[in-house]
Order: C-alpha cells, then sequence, then structure tokens
C-alpha cells in the first residue's frame, strides 16, 4: 500500500506539478516567522498564529491536492498516514517524511522529517530555544485544515525539531474523531 | 550555505502561493489582534473553518490599520529581497550601473520569482524606473471576477510583499529606492522603483 501511494506521489510531483525553486520559500516563511515574532514576542504564541496560517491553508490545499491525485477515501487512519506522507507532502513540498510509530489502535502516527524546506538554512536565536518556539508549526496547522476537510477531526503537534537540537524532526498526529459527513453548502 | 554545485532544491509553486496569500491575511489578523487587547478577546475566528473561506476581505477597515499591514508586508518582502539577491546572483560580475540593476532585476530576478521577465521597462533616465508585467504570476491564479475596481482593491495589499523584496534586493546592491506597485487592470501591473540621488 506505501508502495503504491509513493509511486503516486512520485508521479504527481514529476507530471502535475508546475515547481519553482524553493529558496523564495524558504526565505519567504524566515521573514513570516521573524515578523510574527516581532509582534507576538510571546513564543507560544507565534507558534499559534503559524499553526492557524497552515490551518486556513489546509482547508484550502486539500481541494487542490484531491484534485490531482484523484484518490478516493482511506480505509483507516494507517492509510492516511501514507497519504499524507508519500502523496501530501511529496506533492507539495517534495519531501517525503517516515511514517512512524503507529499506536496500537493505529489512531496515532508519527511523521518524522528528514528534510524541511521551511528550515533549510535557519538558526533560531537562543531565546526562541528557551522559550519552545516550533519553527515549522505552520505543518500542523496545514494536517489539521486539509484532514478536517475529510472528516478527520487531529491534533497535531511538534514532538522534535533538529533546529532545537533534537537529533530528529517528528510530528505527531492523533486522531480525535472522525466528523459527520455534512451536506456541501454550495459554492465557496 | 548551499553548494553552487548542489541542484536547486524545488517545491510545487502553489506552495509559494498558499503562502503569501495567508501571509496577507496573517498580518491583517496581527493589526486586528492589537487593536482587540483586551485580553480574554485574543483572536475570537482561532479555528474557525469560515475564517480561510473566500479571498481577500474588504480592506475599507481605516487607513492606520491598512498602513500597519502595508509596513509589514513590505518589511516581510524586503527581509525577503536581501537575502535573495545573495542567492541569485553569487556569480554575477558586479553591476556597472543602476540602468544594470534594474535590467538585472527584469530578467533574473524576475525570472527567479515570476518564471517570466518583465514586459516592459520604462526610465526616465533620472532615477524613475516603470516595470511592466502584463500577466503578474501571483495574480493569474486569484480569482477575480467581480469588477475591476474592485478586484483591484482586493489585490493591493498582495503586491505590497513583492514590493518590499524588490526593495531589499536594490538595498543590498547599495541601491536606495522607494518601490510602488499598482495595478488597474487585472493580471497586468506595474513596479515603479525610484532611486534616490545619491549625495
Amino acid at each position: 500500500m506505501a508502495k503504491q501511494y509513493k509511486t503516486l506521489g512520485d508521479d504527481i510531483w514529476k507530471n502535475k506539478v508546475e515547481k519553482i525553486n524553493a529558496e523564495l520559500f524558504t526565505l519567504t516563511y524566515g521573514s513570516i516567522v521573524a515578523q510574527l515574532v516581532k509582534d507576538y514576542e510571546d513564543f507560544s504564541e507565534v507558534n499559534k498564529q503559524l499553526e492557524k496560517m497552515g490551518y486556513n491553508i489546509g482547508t484550502r490545499l486539500i481541494e487542490d491536492f484531491l484534485a490531482r491525485s484523484a484518490v478516493g477515501r482511506c480505509q483507516d487512519f494507517r492509510e492516511t498516514a501514507e497519504m499524507v506522507s508519500k502523496v501530501g507532502f511529496k506533492m507539495f513540498l517534495n519531501i517525503t517524511p517516515a511514517v512512524t510509530n503507529i499506536s496500537a489502535d493505529g489512531r496515532e502516527f508519527s511523521l518524522v522529517l528528514d528534510e524541511n524546506p521551511l528550515a533549510e538554512c535557519v538558526e533560531l536565536p537562543d531565546q526562541a530555544l528557551v522559550d519552545e518556539l516550533w519553527y515549522s508549526n505552520i505543518l500542523c496547522g496545514v494536517l489539521r485544515g486539509s484532514l478536517e476537510m475529510v472528516q478527520m477531526q487531529v491534533d497535531a503537534f511538534f514532538v522534535t525539531d533538529t533546529l532545537r537540537g533534537d537529533d530528529i524532526t517528528e510530528i505527531r498526529v492523533k486522531l480525535v474523531r472522525y466528523l459527520e459527513e455534512e451536506v456541501p453548502a454550495g459554492e465557496d | 550555505m548551499a553548494s553552487a554545485q548542489a541542484p536547486a532544491k524545488l517545491i510545487n509553486e502553489s506552495a509559494v502561493e498558499f503562502l503569501t496569500t495567508e501571509m496577507v491575511e496573517a498580518m491583517i489578523r496581527t493589526i486586528k489582534d492589537d487593536t482587540l487587547r483586551l485580553g480574554t478577546d485574543r483572536d475570537p475566528t482561532f479555528g474557525n473553518p469560515n475564517d480561510g473561506a473566500g479571498g481577500p476581505k474588504d480592506y475599507s477597515e481605516g487607513d492606520e490599520a491598512m498602513e500597519a499591514v502595508y509596513y509589514k508586508l513590505e518589511m516581510i518582502g524586503f527581509r525577503v529581497g536581501e537575502r535573495l539577491i545573495e542567492k541569485i546572483s553569487k556569480d554575477r560580475m558586479r553591476f556597472t550601473d543602476n540602468l544594470d540593476v534594474v535590467k538585472f532585476v527584469c530578467k533574473e530576478v524576475w525570472m527567479f520569482l515570476f518564471k517570466k521577465q518583465v514586459d516592459n521597462l520604462k526610465t526616465n533616465h533620472r532615477g524613475v524606473y516603470v516595470l511592466q508585467d502584463n500577466s503578474f504570476r501571483w495574480f493569474t491564479r486569484m480569482a477575480h471576477d467581480q469588477s475591476s475596481a474592485e478586484s483591484v482593491k482586493k489585490v493591493t495589499p498582495y503586491l505590497w510583499f513583492p514590493c518590499g523584496i524588490l526593495r531589499g534586493i536594490l538595498s543590498n546592491l547599495g541601491i536606495a529606492s522607494v518601490v510602488v506597485a499598482e495595478t488597474s487592470s487585472l493580471p497586468a501591473c506595474t513596479f515603479q522603483i525610484k532611486i534616490a540621488k545619491t549625495a
């Protein structure tokens, strides 16, 4: 199952995506974080704002994802994990985080990122380390927003980040509950 | 820093668009948070899925507020521009004059950012340069099916970030400038660069 998603993800990246140099993306994100840090000073608030930005992006991005991948509904949360890592991340960021630490009940998994375009060549100032800034927290919001649009309420949060000196960069994703399918309200 | 030999890392262009679009909304939210400053009222729309729906909102909520948004977006762009030029022009010879720099912006920089060159460059040879892009890439994917005037008003904040990028690029090359952009008929837009006279 993972293999077919990998093939799908690779194929979409290769053939269905307009690509651009990642520098603009990396620099823009860094500049946004810097601005938020100036505006809010409190790093936990910055984390929240990044998550919220990600949430908004996620709610829009899912359409792009569904249109390009033309995949059906995932059978279970494990499949969701594979879809997210091998198709979702690949399609947008050209990376494939590893899916690890799936819980026994299958309602939690981790994504371990061995590369992160948001954080290329980024160094956190000491204060951000002390006060727990999760630099790439926008990704957690994107996960939450996009999965909500396909009827899954999840919590997504960083466990560790190499930017903070940790060994690996790990996002934990927990399924809170499946949401009732709502009748579409009409045009956006 | 990436070595000159390493191939450029690529990402999906829509990732950039999603980010820059949301960036504008986020900066407007920071202004609203400032004015709320009541403690309990922080970010009442947090987690509201409707917050992200639809396009740019109405920006007639006070010139002061939008000026603050302008300042933030322009500064975000400025920082990007400063660092971007280091990456784009690593191997370049030094520029001969300001016109040379602006031409570089019209060609290489525009190519890097927007995958095309500026369509038209005009100058009065006295420090003012007008760059015309007939099909500004970041606009071509935005919905603009409302009447012209309304659309123009809505997209204006999305121009502040690229203005900052240009100003940052010039600044890092030792050129002080003022950059403004305008659009009267989407998806075309013009950027006007005014280069300060050297003392």
